[in-house]
């Protein structure tokens, strides 16, 4: 019962998150001066009656406060709008976009959890070994590079040269896993590496700092007092503890993964939520931006609450209320 | 600093007290002993002053080859078919960009606007990031929350997004810039301060302030913030970097500072579409960004081991207690694996 109450509460607040977020989206876009809007989508050659014309056609010249409600009225009915230019329903184009978006995520969290996780428990569990301080390097290294530059240089050393010596599973662009698990990962394999190499640090150091702080904790001498098996320690003991803190942080880097997964896709050319959004911004194209906007925000809302639900499972101390 | 003073004043006070007299250190002189031991975080500094160096000496280097930053050079700088020169071709030491301009050149010039962004966001970032997370750990209940709850949702909402979003309605410009990564910057450092700011302000020295009748402020500002600018200067240091990676990366997305003016971030912009005719249009460019926010992140890493020696005794007593197995001498007293806690934690 108390888990319903919990979901209730959360997807209330939830709602009330991405009121916000929608109410800031449309004021930021629609408190500009109309005739600009209305002049970038007619074009520079336009003719004053043209633009009067593209204004009354998009309502643009209603008090704000009615096209605000209308707005909301829309919203609230699940419908984002249409294109200002292809006149395509918003969400026809989130939900064709969608698959490429979601196969990075995803992928993408999965290998960046065991990648950073794996390589934070073997650092803190020997530490100031050779691999404790490479790894350090390549973590560094991960954390000091641009998104774009990582992708572009995985593309330059593994993409370019394997295909021009004849291997071709790696590929660029985006293929559904309907053609196939193999090929699809093939597609999706360097967008997940590119993901993973960024985020996976933060985790590393993470992981690393809290296990040593945690290792040299009593409960932990005692376990080892006791001759439990050095294995058994560090992961019934020590890693669980460990990782409430790595779960929190997942939730607060979810809106910064959505970040990664607009660049990724630009440079990859996966087409997908993030590309379209870029192309509509570059083209201010108000509804599919805001379109972006709230889905992202409903992504973040989401995977918050299934982290804390996470973090109730991992600490029997926290209560979900 | 009390301590300090107090032990200066019982030095001072022994009659006759040789010229040896006990010295007291400050926590920042401690630091800077143990940083300056510290040979990675020694040679960060060293590389961030070059490359301050080296971008304020831009002009310089720029009249040294005679290769203003943003003329082109399509005799000398582009092959026949109008590709970049590539490095030690015609006098450009790095070689040339497509449109034949001196890629060193513009590579140090970027260095003065990268950098510059990185500096000023931070500090505003800090500044801002400390007097909110400052006000709501001391005032705590709605005031907390307000602030809390807003912190939180900067903090997790897709900021690249809202960044693209802001940098359209406001159009890309350098001031435009520094204040979305500002915007950004702050909140992490507020929900890191509130946290020490809720601990510190339970210390017996704040209430010895307060009843003292001392004000809220004069509280936060001359109690509790020197407390709080240990932790703050080594999150300072990792958002240098940060801030860095960000402008690029809006830079990539075409919407960060504008050509002419070179940034790290739009040289490697430009460069994409010519990785395969001219790699050290990426190469070169990508290594400085490399280079320098390595090393302000080995720095942050260096201070903040210099500053919390707690780690180096933990992990320097681990290895003295390891010993081969078979031949662990049994032992009764503290000496167990695991029990090399800090002398103030037993």
């Amino acid at each position: 019962m108390t888990i319903v109450r919990f979901l209730i509460r959360r997807i209330l607040t939830g709602i009330v998150v991405l009121w916000l977020v929608a109410s800031g989206a449309f004021f930021l876009f629609f408190a500009r001066p109309v005739a600009t809007v209305a002049r970038n989508l007619a074009g520079r050659e336009a003719t004053p009656a043209v633009i009067n014309q593209v204004i009354k056609d998009l309502g643009l010249n209603q008090p704000i406060g009615v096209q605000y409600w209308h707005y909301l009225d829309r919203l609230a009915h699940f419908n984002l709008g249409h294109s200002y230019f292809t006149q395509e329903s918003v969400n026809t184009i989130i939900r064709q976009d969608l698959p490429p978006t979601a196969s990075v995520v995803v992928g993408g969290v999965i290998l960046w959890l065991i990648v950073g996780l794996g390589i934070g428990i073997l650092s803190a569990t020997k530490a100031r070994s050779w691999f404790d301080r490479l790894s350090t390097i390549g973590v560094l290294i991960g954390l000091s590079m641009p998104t774009f530059v990582i992708g572009e240089f995985l593309l330059l050393v593994v993409f370019v040269p394997l295909n021009q010596h004849g291997f071709h599973w790696i590929q660029d662009q985006y293929v559904g896993p309907s053609q196939g698990i193999i090929t699809w990962m093939g597609h999706m394999i360097l967008p997940w590496i590119t993901l993973a190499a960024v985020q996976a640090a933060v985790y590393t150091r993470l992981m690393r700092g809290q296990l040593l702080s945690t290792l040299g904790e009593d409960y932990i001498r005692t376990a080892r007092a006791k001759g439990l098996s050095e294995r058994r320690v560090i992961f019934r003991h020590g890693v669980r503890s460990a990782l409430t803190p790595v779960v929190s942080q997942l939730g607060i880097d979810m809106g910064q993964l959505l970040g990664g997964v607009v660049v990724v896709e630009s440079v990859f050319g996966l087409g997908g939520l993030g590309q379209v959004s870029v192309q509509a911004i570059q083209t201010e194209d108000l509804p599919v931006i805001i379109g972006f906007v709230l889905v992202a925000a409903a992504f973040v809302v989401v995977a918050n609450i299934l982290v804390d639900l996470a973090y109730a499972m991992l600490d029997p101390r926290v209560r979900i209320s | 600093m009390s301590v300090t003073t107090e032990i200066q004043f019982q030095a001072a006070s022994i009659e006759g007290a040789p010229g040896h007299a006990v010295e007291g250190r400050s926590q920042w002189q401690l630091t800077w002993r143990r940083l300056r031991s510290d040979k990675v975080a020694i040679g960060s500094m060293i590389v961030i002053l070059v490359m301050v160096a080296l971008a304020i000496g831009a002009p310089l280097i720029a009249a040294l080859v005679h290769h203003p930053p943003n003329m082109a050079f399509p005799n000398t700088g582009e092959n026949a078919v109008g590709n970049p020169v590539g490095p030690g071709t015609n006098g450009f030491w790095l070689g040339t960009d497509d449109t034949g301009r001196d890629l060193m050149v513009r590579i140090f010039y970027g260095a003065r606007i990268s950098l510059f962004v990185g500096v000023v966001t931070t500090v505003i970032g800090t500044v801002a990031g400390v007097t909110v997370g400052m006000i709501a750990g001391y005032f705590g209940g709605i005031v907390d929350t307000v602030l809390a709850r807003f912190t939180d949702a900067v903090l997790a909402f897709p900021y690249v997004v809202l960044a693209l979003a802001l940098a359209v309605v406001f159009g890309p410009s350098l001031s435009v810039i520094i204040g979305i990564i500002s915007f950004f910057a702050w909140a992490g450092i507020a929900r890191i301060v509130r946290g020490q700011t809720l601990s510190l302000k339970e210390k017996e020295y704040i209430e010895a302030a307060r009843s003292l009748g001392a004000g809220p402020f004069r509280i936060m500002f001359i109690d509790i913030l020197p407390n709080l600018l240990a932790p703050v200067l080594v999150l300072a240091t990792l958002y240098i970097p940060a801030a860095v990676v960000f402008e690029a990366t809006l830079s990539f997305l075409g919407l960060g500072i504008q050509p002419p003016t070179a940034s790290w971030g739009n040289i490697l912009a430009a460069a994409q579409p010519f990785y395969t005719v001219a790699w050290w249009y990426t190469v070169f460019p990508a290594l400085a960004l490399l280079i320098t926010t390595l090393a302000f992140n080995l720095l942050g890493d260096g201070i903040r081991d210099a500053m919390d020696p707690t780690t180096e005794r933990l992990l320097r007593a681990r290895k003295r207690t390891k010993r081969p197995r078979g031949t662990e001498p049994l032992v009764l007293s503290d000496d167990i694996p695991g029990a090399a806690l800090p002398p103030a934690a037993q």
